[in-house]
């Protein structure tokens, strides 16, 4: 094991980084899924366009409608992102460290002085600035179009609850790509690799708010006479159904994107009684509402991360 | 001379089985060292072991002076190494993929394209170079990666199976580079499971079987002590017993009869001047006559035959 070792754990680090970022820009696959994202970003957004104009007259914070507004058949443009921006992430993420093994250049790599460490940070944030790059072309798309066709520059607020969203944004695909980076590493078929995250995707996105209640249910059993516990099943549900990322990306669009949202748990209405319905909280209410989201997906990063590290660490490097 | 590889004792064990199994191994300035042995027989995984890409089981390491895994980037700093099967990244050219090595030796953009510049001249590459790597040939791959190890001016040079899947052609060429870059004063280690084809660039020598390392030393020295003899002559003649036409011959280590009119003889040098003399003075007629260098093919089998002879007898 090394005790002690000499020079930066980050030399080479930003030439990683750079050099995946400038792969991943370069790559055919990206290309594809920036382009499916980027289709159905301006498909959502002209239709809630569509939508807005036809139905809306007074409305503060006509902008962010543009995020949140679905018509039929589409989907909002949140709910768009909460769905595709994962598979963004495992596009990125889910041959980094397995598809250097099968070049069979990582030994190559590793024998230049550099850490392991450095290559694979630089991996994940390569990862994460295209990442961060997609994002921030796709709100100042949505932005520039709302401009245009709405004809309404958004507001201050709008603008910082459009930031905030950004950034929750960011967070969250950067989740999914810290998952593709585990299974990269513990894998050495990309296919399999592939495979693995997909299937957690899956669970998460589609299974989870199906399970959550069973499993609930299964925890908690309601006594008929006893009406708190079925307050408790509702809050054991909620904790269930927030182990996925997906639920909290999407509490968080909901606190900052609709001002109106007070509390993301069960509210009770004596709660409300001296509460205006419907007055929208101030953006900084809005950012303390989502900020223990914010912090458990930070918190998962960080946790998928070290595992990543951890395993990688530990192999040895034979192609 | 001063001593720049030095392992004692060295152990890598995957679960039960021994990969490495005791190896004590010495590598002096300057010198093209030969890690030979047949496939299986631990040479890669050594390697790895020198440059601290795994960690030894038991035993220790010391590169240029250094624990490679205490101080992984002084190391690495200083020796080149190319893997067997080497990779480039194929959607870049060749000069790209050096250029990330420059990089990540944290050479600057001048000095960088310098070196890669006077690498890629030394290695034929210039032209290639500009090409995306995926329309390389083996050959190309194996030059190129050598170009990497020059641009880091490498102290050592690790290469493992430098020459594996390439045509006789670009075999000699790539020898001839590794010896080219000898002379400059770098000292080269690489591994062979073709003991024959490098035997000729190697000053000294390691031969392996199991994980361990049953001989070593110059390939004339092996040759002479478990063969008897530097060189090989075979001789076809009729009317004539070879045995005892040269019973009594200088330089003779050993006759053998392969068939009726054709022997193989030993000898410690070039001995057939004396050959053809006794066998005209014996009365026979000498039909042809060739001579070659011993080659470690030859002493491997037949040092490890009796080895195992030995250790089936214990
Ligand atoms: N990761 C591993 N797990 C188990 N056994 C291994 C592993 N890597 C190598 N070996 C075994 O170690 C032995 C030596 O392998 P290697 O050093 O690659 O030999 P060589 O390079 O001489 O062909 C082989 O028997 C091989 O099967
Ligand atoms: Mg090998």
């Amino acid at each position: 094991m090394r005790q002690q070792r000499e020079g930066s754990p980050f030399t080479g680090l930003a030439t990683v980084a750079l050099k995946e970022a400038a792969d991943h820009m370069t790559s055919a696959r990206i290309h594809l899924v920036m382009l499916l994202v980027l289709l159905t970003a301006v498909g959502a957004v002209y239709a809630a366009i569509g939508q807005i104009t036809e139905t809306v007259s007074q409305d503060q914070f006509l902008f962010l409608r543009l995020f949140t507004t679905a018509r039929e058949p589409l989907p909002s443009f949140v709910a768009f992102l909460g769905f595709l921006l994962p598979l963004v992430a495992i596009a990125l993420g889910f041959d980094s460290i397995n598809g250097e093994y099968n070049r069979r250049t990582m030994s190559r790599i590793l024998s230049q002085p550099i850490y392991r460490d450095a290559l694979l940070t630089g991996k994940f944030l390569g990862g994460l600035l295209v990442i961060a790059i997609c994002l921030l072309v796709l709100w100042l798309l949505v932005t520039g179009l709302g401009i245009l066709l709405v004809g309404l520059p958004p507001s201050g607020e709008e603008v910082l609850r459009g930031l905030a969203f950004l950034l929750a944004s960011f967070v969250y695909a950067g989740v999914w790509l810290a998952v593709a980076l585990v299974f990269s590493t513990l894998f050495r078929s990309p296919a399999t690799s592939a495979l693995a995250t997909l299937t957690v995707w899956l669970l998460f996105t589609i299974f989870w708010p199906m399970l959550a209640p069973l499993i609930a249910g299964a925890l908690v059993p309601v006594d008929p006479l006893n009406p708190m516990t079925a307050v408790d099943l509702v809050e054991v549900e909620r904790a269930i159904s927030r182990i996925s990322p997906n639920t909290l990306f999407g509490e968080m669009t909901l606190a900052l994107l609709n001002p109106e949202t007070r509390s993301l748990g069960i509210v009770f209405s004596n709660q409300l009684s001296r509460a205006l319905i419907g007055a929208p909280l101030p953006v900084s209410q809005s950012l303390m509402l989502i900020w223990p989201q914010l912090a458990a997906m930070i918190a998962a990063l960080l946790v998928l991360f070290t595992a990543a590290y951890v395993s990688f660490q530990r192999q040895e490097i034979r192609a | 001379m001063s001593t720049v590889i030095e392992t004692k004792g060295l152990v890598k064990r995957y679960g039960r089985i021994a990969a490495v199994d005791g190896v004590d191994l010495t590598v002096e300035k300057g010198e093209v060292f030969g890690l030979l042995g047949p496939n299986g027989s631990g040479k890669t995984t050594t390697i790895l072991l020198l440059l601290g890409l795994t960690e030894p089981t038991a035993g220790t390491v010391r590169v240029l002076g250094l624990d490679p895994l205490r101080n992984p980037l002084a190391v690495k700093r200083r020796v080149g190494y190319m893997p067997d099967q080497i990779g480039f990244y194929d959607n870049l050219t060749g000069r790209e993929n050096l250029l990330y090595t420059a990089r990540l030796l944290g050479l600057s953009g001048a000095e960088a394209s310098k070196r890669i510049d006077e690498a890629l001249e030394r290695v034929r590459l210039v032209e290639a170079g500009e090409r995306r790597v995926s329309t390389y040939s083996r050959g190309m791959r194996q030059r190129l990666g050598l170009a990497e190890v020059l641009i880091k001016q490498a102290e050592i040079a690790i290469l493992d199976e430098p020459t594996s899947g390439l045509d006789p052609q670009s075999t000699q060429e790539l020898l001839d580079l590794i010896l080219a870059l000898s002379r400059e004063g770098m000292t080269i280690v690489l591994s062979s499971h073709l003991l024959a084809m490098v035997q000729s660039v190697c000053d000294r020598v390691a031969l392996f079987s199991r994980g361990r390392i049953g001989l070593s030393g110059r390939v004339e020295d092996l040759t002479s002590d478990v063969l008897g003899g530097t060189h090989v002559v075979e001789v076809e003649a009729q009317d004539v017993d070879l045995a005892q036409a040269l019973a009594d011959a200088p330089h003779i280590t050993g006759v053998t009869q392969q068939r009726p009119g054709l022997w193989r003889v030993d000898a410690d040098e070039d001995a057939r001047p004396e050959i053809a003399r006794r066998v005209v003075m014996a009365g026979g007629r000498l039909t042809a006559m060739s001579i070659r260098h011993t080659t470690l093919d030859e002493v491997y089998v037949r040092f490890f035959e009796e080895d195992r002879h030995h250790a089936a007898a214990a």
